[in-house]
């Protein structure tokens, strides 16, 4: 079964958020539009709708995370669901059960969707393949496959700022793309939106081999690479890769690929700065381009309780109507 | 025990002896466990306790498979020597080659009798073995080399384990050169390797798998055809997945450096591309890699660069699949489906049939010293191992087909064409559909 199939169901619906890859134009349009329609309620004073009521949710994070468990969280309750967090660190996943055997376990408890962080690429894949029928899939991070969510978030942003015609956007991702999982997903939903021209900009360690494929132009020069650009994505760099001897020092990095106010001036005058989270001062950016008036680091993180909020809604809908309709 | 090993007479198959050059209709006739006469050959007196029908099908030798992990002892969970045997009867393979990565590793003599015994007591198959170059597969100390060969293992190997010390490896090679041991190598760099689940490129680029370069069994084949020049010894490469390394290979052959190699089913007909959806069938070690590499890889089978083709089978019990891809275990169930995926080369126009079965019986006989007693082929004299199959006969690869333990293959559910119907192993009847 491709990866298209086990996310859509056959009236087109999303019915698992496992990648970006495969899914069509109109089906993030609807993401992002439903993602707007949450957006008021996290600003309101009651800040809940019942769309998810009697729903349980499980946060299954198997690597550390606090920002997206937290924002997941916070959405399933905004959506009125009841939410368990399960944090399973690698050490008690070697000594006992199969990954297969936690699931069954959770399953038994009636869950209706796994919110799913593993260490493992395809790992979110594996849950979709082997979970009954009636409960959802959401990818949380799985290696360095797939952030889908985070993509979304980013893509919100984005359109936010800049509207909805991406086609007139020049995009850089600079910094780790090798090993990022939430690279993968932005250069997915970026090519899917159709935005003019996708860059990304690294030293040769940290491109990963056919890059090109994935439908990017690769730099190895950060003023090159954000030269009239209209967004900079930023990408956190790990500590291990200078053990790795990916890099020479954190150093050298910053001196050749950091954001610095000064590199600013070749993109185009109203560029929009994003990071992931979380930063390293210092070493991606400075200090002065991070809370500067282009950076909308801080709405990125406001805006995933949107965006996952409209995952959340939409996979439970179609499972619902999927469900309704085997009633009749 | 003479009824166990009737005069048998094989009448009207097309008989198929490449090592003999053979490849016409006649008889073969089999007495006290060994090959009585071929064609003109057979004794005008004889007179058979057993015929065989053959009309329709091929006869040939035994196949001899390379590369067979029987995962006993140690991980019987997995399979055993009396089941992967079994399967090896039913796919007309008469003689299986075991890695020495079994539990307790193949490190002493102590444990190469231990398999001969139960292969023996199993009774389906002829069961050889490669004993470690170095102790417990470490890579640190030499394994007392003489006295596994003496126990009949039919060379060394560190399996995929690496030898992180260079030389260590010269040293190890110089050993079993000592002894006129081959050492059968699984080319690979282990530091451009390490970690990797694919094929460095553009699919593992997309799945966001870490990837092992091309270059990690290169950078190898280069080394260990220095240390191979160097020490003089005979050197077999093991699962080529790089066409770039068999053109090493073809050109360390061609100057006259004492080098074999093999090529293993799964990489002849998957790519990359297969493994795009994270299928763990498809989880293979070394990596399935690119399209030019598959063609690379049936190019030298056809021009004898690549003198062997085996299953590399690795039968596993269900759950070592059942994992996100890179938790699982590598690996192919192989030995059911060698004869028929191999005749499909025949089908590609790759080989002619006498080719492909060089490749399955006198290559790799070749290859583990077997040939001069007379294995992998249809020599008077020499032990009556003999195989008859329907190419024409065609089946599904389906969980009842499969007599191994481990069903874990991505061919399931394709239709193939070649079926075993008889298999006879020191002139015994061990397979009969």
């Amino acid at each position: 079964m491709s990866s298209t199939n086990l996310q859509v169901d056959d009236q087109g619906r999303l019915r698992h958020f496992l990648t970006i890859e495969g899914l069509s134009h109109s089906i993030l349009t609807e993401i992002l539009d439903t993602a707007e329609s949450f957006a008021g309620v996290t600003s309101r004073q009651v800040k809940k709708v019942p769309l998810l009521r009697g729903k349980t949710i499980v946060n299954l994070f198997f690597e550390a995370s606090t920002r997206t468990r937290t924002t997941f969280e916070l959405a399933a309750k905004r959506l009125s669901a009841d939410v368990l967090n399960i944090n399973i660190d690698a050490s008690s996943a070697v000594k006992g059960e199969t990954l297969l055997d936690t699931l069954r376990n959770l399953e038994a408890m009636h869950v209706d969707m796994f919110v799913v962080r593993h260490a493992d690429s395809g790992a979110a894949h594996f849950f979709a393949r082997h979970v009954a029928p009636h409960i959802s899939v959401l990818n949380a991070g799985d290696g360095r496959h797939a952030h889908p969510t985070q993509a979304m978030l980013d893509m919100f942003t984005i359109r936010r700022v800049k509207g909805p015609d991406f086609g007139r956007l020049r995009v850089a991702i600079v910094g780790d793309v090798m090993h990022s999982r939430v690279a993968r997903s932005q250069i997915h939903a970026l090519n899917t939106l159709n935005t003019g021209e996708v860059r990304i900009v690294a030293p040769k360690t940290l491109v990963p081999v056919d890059a090109e494929s994935l439908g990017v132009r690769v730099y190895h020069d950060l003023e090159a690479g954000i030269r009239d650009v209209d967004v900079i994505i930023m990408l956190r760099l790990q500590r291990e890769r200078m053990q790795g001897a990916m890099l020479p020092s954190e150093h050298e990095y910053f001196r050749l690929f950091g954001l610095t106010e000064q590199r600013l001036a070749v993109a185009d005058p109203d560029v929009t700065v994003m990071h992931p989270g979380p930063i390293n001062r210092g070493v991606e950016m400075d200090s002065q381009v991070a809370d500067g008036p282009r950076s909308v680091i801080l709405e990125q993180v406001t805006h995933g309780i949107a965006v996952r909020m409209a995952v959340m809604s939409m996979t439970m809908r179609a499972h619902g109507e999927a469900e309704a309709k085997d009633r009749h | 025990m003479a009824s166990r090993k009737p005069r048998i007479l094989i009448r009207g198959g097309r008989v198929i002896d490449p090592a003999n050059h053979l490849d016409a209709e006649v008889e073969v006739a089999v007495a006290a466990g060994r090959i009585a006469g071929v064609g003109e050959a057979v004794p005008d007196d004889f007179k058979p306790e057993l015929e065989i029908d053959a009309r329709g099908l091929v006869v040939c030798p035994g196949l001899v498979e390379l590369a067979a992990h029987l995962r006993e002892p140690g991980h019987e969970n997995k399979a055993t020597i009396a089941s992967e045997t079994r399967a090896a009867a039913a796919g007309g393979i008469t003689t299986l080659c075991c890695p020495p990565t079994t539990d307790p590793i193949i490190d002493t003599p102590a444990v190469v009798e231990l398999i001969r015994q139960r292969a023996e007591r199993a009774g389906h198959a002829r069961v050889v073995t490669l004993g470690a170059l170095t102790q417990g597969l470490a890579g640190e100390h030499l394994t007392e080399m003489a006295a596994l060969k003496e126990a009949g293992c039919r060379g060394v190997s560190n399996a995929q384990s690496p030898i992180l010390h260079t030389a260590v490896v010269r040293r190890a090679f110089e050993y079993a050169a000592t002894f006129d041991l081959t050492v059968f190598i699984h080319p690979e760099e282990y530091w451009l390797a390490n970690g990797g689940v694919a094929h460095e490129g553009a699919v593992a680029t997309r799945l966001g798998l870490p990837g092992i370069p091309a270059a990690a069994e290169t950078a190898a084949v280069a080394r260990d055809l220095a240390l191979i020049e160097h020490t003089g010894v005979r050197a077999h490469f093991c699962r080529l997945t790089h066409s770039r390394s068999v053109q090493m290979i073809a050109r360390a052959q061609y100057d006259g450096v004492p080098v074999t190699a093999d090529a293993a089913i799964p990489y002849l007909y998957f790519t990359e591309l297969d493994i795009a959806d994270f299928d763990s069938q498809f989880h293979v070690y070394p990596p399935l890699r690119t399209q030019r590499d598959r063609e690379g890889l049936r190019a030298g089978l056809a021009r004898g660069t690549l003198s062997a083709l085996c299953s590399d089978h690795q039968p596993h019990e269900a759950d070592a699949k059942l994992n996100p891809f890179p938790a699982t275990e590598p690996g192919i169930s192989g030995l059911d489906t060698l004869l028929p995926l191999a005749l499909r080369l025949v089908e590609d126009r790759l080989l002619t049939l006498p080719e492909i079965i060089e490749r399955l019986t006198a290559g790799p006989a070749r290859i583990l010293g077997l040939f001069e007693q007379g294995t992998g082929t249809l020599n008077p004299g020499a032990a009556a191992d003999i195989t008859v199959f329907d190419p024409e006969a065609t089946w599904r690869i389906d969980p009842a087909s499969l007599l191994s333990q481990g069903h874990n293959t991505p061919f399931m559910g394709w239709e193939v064409k070649g079926r075993v119907m008889h298999t006879l192993l020191g002139g015994r009847r061990v397979f009969e559909r």
